[in-house]
């Protein structure tokens, strides 16, 4: 089978859904990020892929770049916060970060 | 005691996945046979058979990382799922973006999260440091989520047209720094803020007394 | 001296790849004196430090004779050399290189500075021979002339906007070099910060000239020009990849020229699209308006408050007299012969948007006849000798930008260049005095210098001939020739209304001027040079068999001044004598020692400068002299004037000046004559050899308007009282206003609430209570019901969230 733009879209499609999965399922912070990286990457994967065989030209090719760019920036603001947290509460469990609910 | 269950999602998840691209791909093939600017039938290439290796590597990285009760191991899979996905910006001839998803993703975030991973974990107790919770939920939401997307992405009759397949790296930078120039100086300056912030958030807090 | 105008052609260009060693010889030598200079200071001696930066100045200004002969080689029309060294950034339709230019305009400045530059130096070698930090101020000084080579090298505004931050940079080194001392740190901080505001005027007018220079241009029906489409923002084409090809035509051709269009940081560029006709870029932007003004005449007026900054035009003059705090060679180099002429330099340079603004002319006009006369009054009365060369600085300054806002561009470029010579005389000259009377700057603690030190003397009076405008030297010719260019300019306007009486009575006022800068400029060589010495004498009997006594000499000169008892002149610095010991003791510098005892004088008497101190008096004098050879008038030699004649290609501006008899022009010149001839006498009758009391009677009956001018009209005074004073006022009164107002206010509203709670609380208590608490209670079952949903844990929103678009999604299915 000659992939298609469908076949990217599968793809991109899964990979989303297992990042949602990951993200819904896991107590580790860590873990959901890396979750959150995964729906990044399929959203970005589906923005080249309509790139190639719809529209054309460079857009969706800078758009991808530009989530790149902002993926590595929520990632390490998001290890950072994933730190503070473990220094706080000396684990990494989400659950545990709950203080903002009393 | 938990393994025969998982063995059951696992074997359930991947006969679904398996079972929906199947049907949708039959179902769509004749239909783009007849409108689509590129023909779905021809001999099955090398090209494409690295292609299905690649788009394998990326959905065996995502299931790892979804899956994996090693943490560790997580990271390994987005390894491979990042990999894979830069393989496919390649078929897309999508040259640069590709580069920079390996740089970027995996020179630079992948870095970042097993850094954090050792940072906030003894070594000894890795194997259980990724516990989950709600698998029953989770999964029905994300199968449900997944099929609608699966649904969306074959069904529809999308209106492809040819593309070449030029190197995009001189082009880019023409767009960025012209019809992009203010989301890309706007871009480095939440890089700055993010810079900022994390060595702000992440330092251990000083005491004064 | 009309010419007729032909129509202007696209400037051609020869490429002269040696001209960045110009810039790069100065920036060479500072930096080995900053990296290196202690060490060389310590271990080689002085002589290395200053023979480093004296060879790169040298080496500079001989590039730069190279240049002049390759320009005078080739024909008028094509004098314009260019070496581009790379690009430095492109974004969008905005390109800049590190570019180097010289036209004729610019290699005159260029000259200025590497010549008189140099002398500065050889200068610096004896003034500052006893300065620790020697290294520094070498270092410091190349560092400014390298900044001042990219201002008016810079081929572009970039080059030339960081050449124009780099000498603010360096002056700013330079005036606070004693930092040690909090008032001269001080002065370096306030010319650095009244520069900034003026730097935003600039900036903010180099912005909307590249902003209004932006647009699509279309071919006429004619195709020899092009029509002007005016567009806000880019038109993106997404088939294209490369979209900076896409757009429409760029450049248009003219006489077989390719003349590039659009927005542009060029100044050769900006030059060819304004200055030929056909492209109809002028024509365009003649017409554009912003908020009904002329868009030009905004650029103009807004790019000259950058040059009201620099070059000390009113209202932000006031950073170059306390700028005096610096060392004396960098006032010569700074604040007269380089720096503040920056302004100037710019508006010539930019000529031909100047002129296409009537409005702009007459405001630069105005606010340099203004400043002129304003700055002369200061003038007359200060005692300080670098105060006085300050204000005669601001003065003639104004005098520059009457050149140039009245449209004679290159008079007023020719009055820079004799100022440079003549004013740099004057102040090296001071800076000689200064350092034969110890670190004594007060006038009235000199006098009967002349004796002392014949080369001063004699080199300070061929200076002060020339800024008073005697026809043997060579003030008269340019500022003559700017007041003549002033009396028939008559297409000025104020603010939108045509005022063909500007130029007269800018003339008038100039005239009045010029016989006031006569009057104080004599007034301080008299003061200074004739008479009898009245400053420290006696030191010398003191102190003969201390050879190193110099070193104390600073605290022998301000601290008890002995001589008031035996040298009893009567003089008009009498009556304030006890406060001005407090200033000068303040005004000495404490920790540079001015000992001159290796050329066998001590404190006491004052002596002549060292060889290299009178050679570059004696060599700038001559120059003084000399430079009025560019400028002989046609009206003596029927020719143009040399100068005129070779700055023609760098001043494209058309500007008609209205036509008068020849005996009219003479007439005109014997008044400049007169007027410098009346000064002198009466500053003669007044001041010479320290012998009329006139001064001290007049004092004494005008002392209310002596105090206001003598305290420079309070100007300082009025930025404390404007700026400063009300904030801290409105401080105090937002301060008085809470404490009495509000907090009444508030003490009421609860006085009343407290009355209205004492009616509710009966009301309350039996009839809303019931309501109260029931509604209480479901209020707290609903929370407690909902913070279930409010777990703090993102899973649970991610499952809000997904379900959420699912049932988006969902629903469009259904109701599609």
């Amino acid at each position: 089978m000659i992939p298609t733009l469908s076949h990217y879209l599968a793809v991109a499609a899964v990979l989303f859904t297992l990042g949602l999965f990951t993200v819904l399922t896991r107590r580790n912070a860590v873990a959901i990020l890396m979750g959150v990286e995964l729906m990044l990457n399929g959203a970005n994967l589906n923005l080249v892929a309509f790139n190639k065989f719809v529209v054309g030209g460079l857009t969706g090719q800078t758009f991808a770049l530009f989530v790149v760019v902002l993926a590595a920036a929520e990632a390490a603001v998001g290890l950072a916060i994933v730190l503070s947290i473990f220094h706080t509460f000396k684990t990494i469990d989400v659950r545990a970060a709950d203080l903002m609910r009393e | 005691m938990r393994t025969p269950k998982k063995l059951l999602a696992w074997t359930v998840g991947s006969a679904a996945v398996i079972g929906v691209v199947g049907i949708l791909s039959a179902r769509l093939s004749p239909a783009m046979a007849a409108g689509g600017a590129r023909p779905l039938a021809g001999p099955f290439t090398i090209a494409d058979a690295i292609f299905w290796g690649v788009a394998a590597l990326t959905v065996g990285g995502a299931a790892a990382v979804a899956l994996s009760r090693n943490i560790v191991y997580s990271a390994l899979g987005l390894l491979a799922a990042l990999l894979g996905v830069a393989g496919l910006y390649v078929f897309l001839s999508a040259d640069f973006v590709a580069v920079a998803q390996v740089m970027i993703y995996i020179g630079g975030v992948l870095i970042l999260v097993l850094f954090a991973i050792m940072l906030t974990n003894r070594i000894g107790e890795v194997n259980i440091s990724n516990a989950s919770m709600g698998w029953a939920s989770g999964g029905l939401l994300s199968a449900v989520m997944l099929a609608l997307v699966l649904v969306v992405a074959f069904e529809v009759p999308w209106n492809v047209r040819p593309s070449g397949g030029n190197p995009t790296t001189a082009p880019i930078g023409h767009a960025l720094l012209q019809q992009w120039l203010l989301p890309f100086e706007l871009a480095s300056l939440i890089l700055l803020c993010t810079l900022i912030g994390a060595i702000i958030i992440a330092r251990k807090e000083i005491r004064a007394e | 001296m009309e010419h007729a105008t032909q129509e202007l052609g696209p400037l051609a260009v020869h490429t002269a790849g040696y001209l960045w060693l110009i810039p790069l010889f100065p920036v060479v030598g500072a930096v080995i004196n900053s990296l290196f200079g202690i060490r060389i200071q310590r271990t080689l001696g002085k002589k290395w430090n200053h023979g480093i930066a004296v060879g790169m100045m040298t080496l500079s200004f001989l590039v730069a004779l190279r240049a002049l002969a390759e320009m005078i080689s080739l024909p008028a029309s094509e004098r314009f050399l260019q070496n581009t060294l790379w690009n430095m950034a492109t974004a969008g339709s905005m390109r800049f290189d590190l570019a180097f230019a010289l036209d004729p305009l610019s290699m005159m400045m260029v000259l200025i500075i590497t010549f008189i530059g140099t002398l500065i130096h050889v200068f610096s070698i004896g003034y500052m021979a006893e300065e620790p930090s020697y290294w520094r101020f070498f270092a410091y000084m190349n560092l400014f002339v390298f900044a001042m080579l990219l201002l008016v090298m810079g081929d572009n505004f970039a080059v030339m906007f960081f050449g124009w931050e780099g000498v603010g940079l360096a002056s700013y080194l330079l005036i606070s070099f004693w930092y040690t001392d909090i008032e001269k740190a001080k002065a370096g901080m306030k010319a650095f910060v009244v520069n900034r505001f003026g730097d935003f005027g600039f900036l903010i007018g180099l912005f909307l000239l590249f902003w209004s220079l932006g647009g699509v241009w279309q071919p006429r029906a004619d195709a020899r020009s092009v029509r002007y489409v005016p567009e806000i923002g880019y038109k993106s084409d997404s088939t294209a990849l490369n979209p900076y090809e896409s757009t429409g035509p760029r450049t248009v051709t003219i006489h077989g020229h390719a003349i590039p269009l659009g927005p542009t940081l060029n100044f050769r560029e900006l030059r060819d699209q304004i200055v030929v006709e056909g492209t109809g870029v002028g024509e365009h932007l003649r017409h554009q308006k912003v908020w009904g003004v002329m868009l030009l005449t905004l650029v103009a007026m807004l790019m000259f408050v950058g040059a009201m900054g620099k070059s000390a035009q009113l209202p932000l003059y006031v950073w170059l007299p306390d700028a005096m705090a610096g060392p004396t060679p960098v006032s010569a180099l700074i604040h007269a012969a380089t720096m503040v002429t920056a302004g100037v330099y710019m508006v010539a340079r930019l000529s031909y948007i100047y002129a296409m603004s009537p409005t702009a002319m007459g405001w630069v006009a105005t606010v340099g006849v203004l400043t002129a006369f304003f700055a002369a009054t200061i003038g007359f009365f200060q005692y300080d000798i670098k105060k006085v060369l300050a204000y005669s600085t601001v003065s003639q300054l104004g005098f520059m930008f009457i050149g140039v806002g009245v449209g004679a561009y290159w008079a007023g470029s020719y009055h820079l260049l004799t100022h440079a010579f003549f004013k740099a005389t004057l102040f090296l000259g001071s800076g000689s005095v200064i350092l034969g009377c110890h670190h004594e700057q007060d006038m009235r603690q000199m006098g009967g210098l002349k004796k002392h030190m014949p080369i001063t003397a004699w080199t300070y009076l061929i200076a002060t001939w020339a800024i008073a405008g005697f026809p043997w030297a060579s003030g008269f010719y340019s500022k003559d020739e700017i007041l003549w260019k002033a009396f028939t300019q008559r297409g000025m306007e104020l603010f939108g209304t045509p005022a063909p009486w500007l130029g007269p009575a800018v003339f008038a006022l100039g005239l009045v001027t010029a016989t006031a800068t006569s009057f104080y400029m004599f007034r301080s060589y008299y003061m200074t040079f004739t008479g009898k010495y009245r400053g420290g004498a006696g030191h010398a009997e003191e102190h003969d068999e201390d050879p190193h006594s110099a070193h104390a000499a600073p605290h022998h000169v301000t601290a008890g001044h002995p001589h008031d008892n035996k040298d009893p002149v009567v003089h008009g610095a009498h009556a304030v004598h006890g406060a001005h010991a407090a200033h000068t003791a303040h005004a000495a510098p404490a920790h540079a020692a001015p000992a001159h005892d290796d050329h066998g004088h001590h404190g006491g008497l004052p002596h002549e400068s060292p060889r290299s101190i009178t050679f570059v008096l004696v060599t700038l004098a001559t120059g003084a002299v000399l430079v009025s050879l560019l400028g002989i008038p046609m009206l003596w030699s029927h020719h143009e004037p040399i100068l005129e004649h070779w700055l023609a290609p760098a001043l494209p501006a058309e500007v008609s000046f209205a036509h008068f008899s020849h005996a009219t022009e003479w007439l005109f010149q014997g008044m400049g004559v007169a007027a410098a001839t009346i000064g002198w006498f009466f500053a003669m009758k007044l001041f010479k050899d320290g012998k009329s009391s006139v001064p001290a009677d007049l004092k004494a009956r005008f002392f209310g308007v002596w105090t206001v001018v003598y305290n420079k009209y309070y100007v300082d005074e009025a930025y404390h009282a404007i700026v400063i004073r009300p904030a801290l006022f409105l401080a105090a009164f937002l301060s008085w206003f809470d404490q009495h107002v509000i907090d009444w206010f508030v003490n009421f509203v609860g006085w009343v609430a407290r009355l209205l709670a004492a009616v509710d609380d009966a009301f309350d208590k039996y009839v809303v209570d019931g309501a109260v608490n029931g509604v209480g209670g479901l209020t707290r079952e609903g929370g407690r019901l909902l913070r279930r949903i409010e777990t703090g844990r993102i899973q649970t929103y991610l499952y809000g969230a997904a379900l959420g678009s699912l049932l988006v999604v969902l629903l469009n299915f259904l109701f599609r």
